[in-house]
């Protein structure tokens, strides 16, 4: 399955580790990944904040590049460009005014014809192969954590059920781990706010990694480089209150290459501020996953 | 929409936000579900439904000079959850729009800071340059002490290139910079 490849600017910097374990997994589950030749970034928050029409333009050009290489769907693994490149993708089709604005901003030719999809997608599809291929990751608890732009808004993402989605925990059944109930999957980490207002990140990612932990997971799956950055690098911030999380926070990209048994160290766990080599070790031991009960 | 057909601009706020959204925000009947679900309304000095009816109100001074609109973080809860359709996450964005181009100076330092080092770095690169983003985020705002982010703990972890990678393309991206302009100018003279 051939499928366009749209990284965006985190995953050639402080989400690598995303890119390499997508790269890592797609090979064994016969996926080939076309990377956008100059794609440029999505346009992000600030964007969409202070110009619409150059959110939607930035997004387009990027769509343009993709139909120029023949791709007739993307893949963008970062949720925010997911939803930068599907809201273009939506209003152009729908929004005429707008279309007659963006086309000439073009440097070629546009149809509006390409795909636009999440890599929680991508893995849901192949969930048969990733179980086939698995060593299951038996004993093992996650807490699937969505966050925002996956799912929402329902127009514009058109995937999974807005309020109670089952695809994260899907791809984990396949890779035999246990995917944990609980409240704090679709609430926001603070998504942009990592630079401009770290108090915000650390409340909203506090509450979040709390209610993972209280529900007995040892580690929060996550598919949003935004989101990962916001919950591992500043994890110890939000402990300050003198309770440990110690949640390593993995990729679903990172979890899926753990059960197809590919080596950690081409997963880039050892770029992660809170550790998983503890959780590695437990994954490699014979025995039923022992790791120390979590709290309550 | 609301002056379709008529040579009458609507100078509102409402109609303003039309003009920019398409978005129609009288269809509000202040239920509150957006402000119920939104993860910021804590700290925002006005809560997403009550942006939404100063703009009914035409409360434009009180509205466009106060945070609470800077402070959403587009996470799209109250989008998905209203039962109208009013889309409070895109009127939120036409609130910022209006101000950014109008008077940026009304918007909160360090988050206005934070969208200009931002896009400066797509127009230079095509890309974010993470390291040029934070230098630059750091002049606007004067915060140089600031602890941003562990830097040496993040580059050990190799995640901040040194170096920004710069597009081919990015004289298209500048064009697309400069025409998203001149559109804007050409609202404001003629709206």
């Amino acid at each position: 399955m051939k499928l366009g490849y749209f990284p965006g600017c985190s995953l050639h910097s402080t989400a690598k580790e995303f890119d390499l374990s997508l790269k890592a997994v797609a090979g064994p589950l016969g996926v080939e990944l076309e990377e956008i030749r100059d794609w440029s970034c999505c346009g992000s928050s600030s964007a969409h904040a202070t110009d619409h029409l150059l959110s939607t333009a930035l997004a387009a050009r990027n769509l343009s590049l993709a139909e120029e290489q023949g791709l007739s769907r993307v893949m963008a693994p970062c949720a925010a460009c997911f939803s930068r490149l599907a809201t273009a993708r939506h209003e152009l089709a729908h929004d005429e005014a707008q279309a007659r604005l963006v086309r000439p901003m073009l440097a070629r030719s546009f149809k509006n014809a390409v795909e636009v999809q999440n890599v929680v997608a991508l893995l849901q599809g192949l969930a048969g192969r990733i179980k086939a291929t698995a060593k299951p990751l038996t004993g093992l608890r996650v807490a699937c954590y969505y966050g925002c732009l996956l799912v929402r808004p329902p127009a514009i993402a058109r995937f999974d059920d807005p309020e109670d989605p089952t695809s994260m925990e899907q791809v984990v059944a396949a890779t035999g781990a246990t995917a944990v109930k609980w409240s704090r999957r679709l609430d926001c980490c603070g998504a942009g706010f990592s630079l401009s207002r770290v108090g915000s990140v650390v409340r909203l990612g506090r509450a979040i990694l709390e209610d993972a932990k209280a529900s007995g997971a040892q580690a929060v799956v996550v598919a949003c480089p935004m989101c990962h950055s916001n919950l591992d690098l500043r994890q110890s911030a939000m402990e300050a209150r003198g309770a440990s999380l110690g949640l390593p926070i993995l990729f679903l990209t990172q979890l899926v290459g753990l059960a197809l048994k590919l080596p950690p160290a081409s997963l880039g766990f050892e770029r992660h501020f809170v550790s998983a080599a503890g959780l590695l070790r437990a994954i490699a031991a014979p025995a039923a996953l022992q790791l120390p009960a979590p709290r309550g | 929409m609301s002056e379709a057909g008529s040579s009458h601009v609507d100078s509102s706020l409402a109609g303003e936000l039309c003009r920019a959204t398409g978005l129609n925000v009288a269809a509000c009947y202040q239920c509150g579900k957006c402000s119920a679900g939104c993860p910021m309304a804590a700290e925002m000095p006005l809560a997403p439904h009550q942006m939404l009816r100063l703009a009914q109100l035409d409360a434009r001074e009180k509205l466009l000079s106060d945070p609470s609109p800077w402070l959403c973080l587009t996470c799209e809860t109250c989008t998905a959850r209203c039962p109208n359709e009013v889309d409070p996450a895109r009127l939120i964005d036409g609130l910022r729009e209006i101000v950014f181009k109008r008077d940026p100076a009304a918007a909160p330092l360090r988050l206005r800071a934070f969208h200009q080092a931002f896009l400066h770095q797509i127009r230079s690169h095509g890309r974010v340059f993470e390291v040029g983003l934070i230098v630059g985020y750091k002049g606007r705002t004067g915060a140089l002490f600031d602890d941003v982010l562990n830097a040496p703990a993040v580059l050990r972890r190799g995640k901040l290139a040194l170096s920004p990678s710069n597009i081919e393309g990015r004289e298209e991206v500048r064009r697309i910079f400069e025409a998203c302009q001149q559109t804007a100018a050409r609202k404001e003279a003629r709206p």
